[in-house]
């Protein structure tokens, strides 16, 4: 397929890696014309270590906050000289460039209407630095910087709403999405880049090395985080909710939970169980939230 | 050619405008604000073709700009003190990435405590980030030096940002005739931007990308010789402009009075016009006292430096800024450019006009009689008796 090297072979990334086939996806599904802007994390260093680089479209490092306020300069540039018809700008960045370091300079690019669509390539923690806690690391997982211990079940809070948070900025478009769907993806990245204004996609990829499993599961662990209700997959279009991907019978969070080292505390330590309890009402919450079965 | 009575932000903003920027980004901070005030005036009028964006904050303010220059644009942004702090992370990656932006920078001082009036300590604080800094003395001088700042910023032989800084409500709230250009001329002076790379799918390039340490000291070695190389290209740009505009503006350094002064005070800025008068009126009193301006403080002129002072006696040096834990900073710069070289000179270090406190005709006398007592070093200057600050100290 014609845009099936938009991210080159030959990057770094460790075996597995869902960021690295997420962006993969993104960009075959944006094609040639877009212009790309990446926040300091693993992307970034497993992709451009000079003399190589893996990007075929353009694509330019700044720093880790700014993202989203370097591709609105991209943007009004395009704007001002009559090209943002013709080349779309895709801002990128992790978790935690996304949703704490940057998260200003995101709400401020959703706030003055820039046309860029943000992805924030959803590892659950700080993968790059070597896996501390973000804002989006979920409940009770292990991280270097929330490790259980006698007092500790691990990250003590839920995974911040963020996609809410872009919601709440009433831009034309919102979803989340998965590296374990592929084709729900690329339908994702086509609706976005065809609407005006900002639009923020939040795409899960499972981190072999940060969620300690095994580098051949990286799929089947995405789809199962989908599949027990934990990473509910949906679109909001100006503010409002607009479409959800259903989920004919919802599996256990044990099931996505006992295949990754960050959670086996929960199975080997007493008084575990109440915790996948609480896990597993998190799931629960967002099924009826959202509405996933049915 | 017309000269108006203008405020000193004003003269800025209409200078900035017919250097035609096509994109603006600024966040509200004084006393920088009326700057960017006028030169969204200018985009709401449809006076300036630019984009005008209202960022979040200054650090967003200076990233908004890099993308812009990386997308091959003209850019502008101003800010002062707090701002210039923020963005601090920003200047350094939009000299690295070799984008040739211009910033004005209002100067202010720094918290704590809060103070929102003038010295230097902000731009000093960014001295080592890779942009060329250059200080204004008048009005005039930070509205020529905004236009010579952007033909030595793009001029492909430097490529690199360019600060141009000025004093703070001295010269942004001052009226002043200033002398502005008409959209020919300055279109005769600066041409448009032609960038050597830009972001662009029709040829995908990398910016920014990951150096390892096989690599990354000859990136700073080129900044490092492209940066000394400007002093030529900011010197060539200064005879252009005067031969364009009839005036001398800019370039490194300008001397009054110091062929034959035994005493040279150096300083940046507006208070250069205040140490004139005091110049005068001890030469009128039979001092041979004169007095170096720097205006390119980065890249740093040592050989015009040296050159302009080796011959006098003592050398005082006057600044809105302090290294804290040291002393001076361009005073110590200064005495390490007298390093290995022939002439000795005395250097005396004078800190004055911290946050704000006048800088008067008389305590510039006063810091010129203490140094002929004795050589100071980082002496304070015109500190209040009455605030007890000895007990503390």
């Amino acid at each position: 397929m014609e845009n099936d090297h938009l991210f080159a072979p030959g990057h770094t990334a460790c075996t597995g890696c869902g960021q690295a086939l997420g962006v993969r996806l993104v960009l075959k599904a944006a094609g040639r014309n877009v212009i790309t802007t990446d926040a300091t994390g693993c992307l970034e260093v497993f992709s451009s270590a000079y003399p190589y680089s893996a990007w075929e479209v353009p694509w330019i490092h700044s720093l880790f906050e700014n993202s989203a306020a370097v591709a609105s300069g991209i943007e009004v540039a395009l704007k001002v000289t009559g090209r943002l018809e013709q080349i779309k700008v895709i801002a990128q960045g992790g978790d935690g460039g996304t949703a704490d370091i940057g998260l200003q300079a995101l709400s401020g690019m959703f706030e003055r209407g820039h046309d860029v669509l943000y992805v924030c390539y959803d590892n659950e923690a700080y993968m790059n630095t070597g896996v501390q806690r973000s804002g989006l690391t979920p409940y009770a997982a292990r991280t270097t910087t929330s490790p259980p211990g006698r007092l500790s079940w691990g990250n003590a809070r839920p995974k911040k709403d963020l996609p809410a948070i872009a919601a709440a900025h009433h831009i034309p478009y919102v979803a989340t999405a998965s590296v374990g769907y592929p084709y729900d993806l690329d339908k994702k990245v086509k609706k976005a880049l065809s609407l005006g204004g900002p639009k923020y996609i939040q795409l899960h990829v499972p981190c072999p090395l940060g969620w300690a499993h095994e580098a051949a599961l990286t799929i089947e662990i995405a789809k199962l985080a989908v599949q027990t209700g934990l990473y509910p997959l949906f679109e909001m279009e100006n503010g409002v909710l607009s479409a959800v991907k259903k989920i004919a019978k919802p599996k256990p969070v044990e099931e996505y939970l006992k295949l990754q080292g960050r959670f086996r505390h929960l199975f080997q330590k007493e008084g575990g169980a109440e915790e996948i309890k609480t896990i597993q009402g998190i799931a629960d919450e967002n099924i009826q939230r959202y509405r996933l079965v049915g | 050619m017309v000269k108006k009575m203008i405020e000193g932000s004003r003269a800025i903003a209409e200078m900035v405008g017919l250097c035609r920027p096509q994109v603006i980004a600024a966040y509200p901070i004084t006393p920088q604000t009326h700057i960017v005030e006028e030169l969204s005036q200018l985009v709401a009028n449809g006076e300036l073709q630019a984009e005008y964006v209202n960022v979040e904050s200054e650090f967003s303010a200076a990233s908004v700009i890099l993308g812009a220059s990386a997308t091959g644009v003209r850019t502008y942004t101003a800010t002062t003190s707090q701002g210039l702090l923020l963005m601090i992370e920003v200047l350094y990656n939009i000299a690295g990435l070799r984008l040739p932006v211009v910033l004005g920078c209002a100067n202010r001082a720094i918290s704590a405590p809060i103070n929102i009036w003038n010295d230097q300590q902000d731009s000093i604080t960014a001295r080592d980030t890779g942009w060329i800094q250059l200080y204004a003395e008048s009005n005039q001088e930070a509205a020529d030096l905004h236009l010579q700042a952007y033909r030595i910023a793009e001029d492909q032989r430097v490529l690199l940002p360019v600060m141009v800084c000025l004093d703070g409500y001295v010269l942004t709230h001052a009226y002043e005739t200033v002398d502005l250009p008409s959209q020919e001329e300055v279109d005769a002076f600066l041409p448009p931007f032609r960038p050597l790379y830009r972001l662009d799918p029709a040829n995908p390039l990398t910016f920014g990308t990951l150096a390892d340490p096989s690599c990354y000291m000859e990136t700073r070695y080129i900044l490092q010789r492209t940066t000394g190389k400007a002093l030529a290209v900011i010197e060539e740009t200064a005879t252009a402009f005067q031969k364009a505009f009839g005036r001398r503006s800019g370039g490194l350094i300008d001397c009054y009075k110091t062929e034959d002064a035994a005493i040279i005070l150096v300083a940046m800025g507006s208070v250069v016009g205040t140490i004139k008068e005091a110049v005068d009126e001890l030469r009128a009193a039979g001092q041979k006292v004169g007095v170096l301006k720097v205006i390119t403080h980065r890249p740093f002129p040592k050989e015009a430096i040296y050159q302009a002072l080796h011959g006098a006696e003592h050398v005082i040096v006057l600044e809105k800024a302090i290294s804290l834990g040291n002393g001076g900073p361009l005073a110590t710069e200064i005495k390490a450019t007298f390093q290995e070289r022939p002439q000795r000179v005395a250097i005396s270090s004078v800190i004055a006009g911290l946050g704000g406190r006048d800088i008067t005709v008389d305590s510039i006398k006063r810091a010129v009689a203490m140094a002929r007592e004795r050589v100071l070093d980082g002496e304070f200057l015109d500190l209040r008796a009455d605030l007890e600050i000895e007990e503390v100290a």
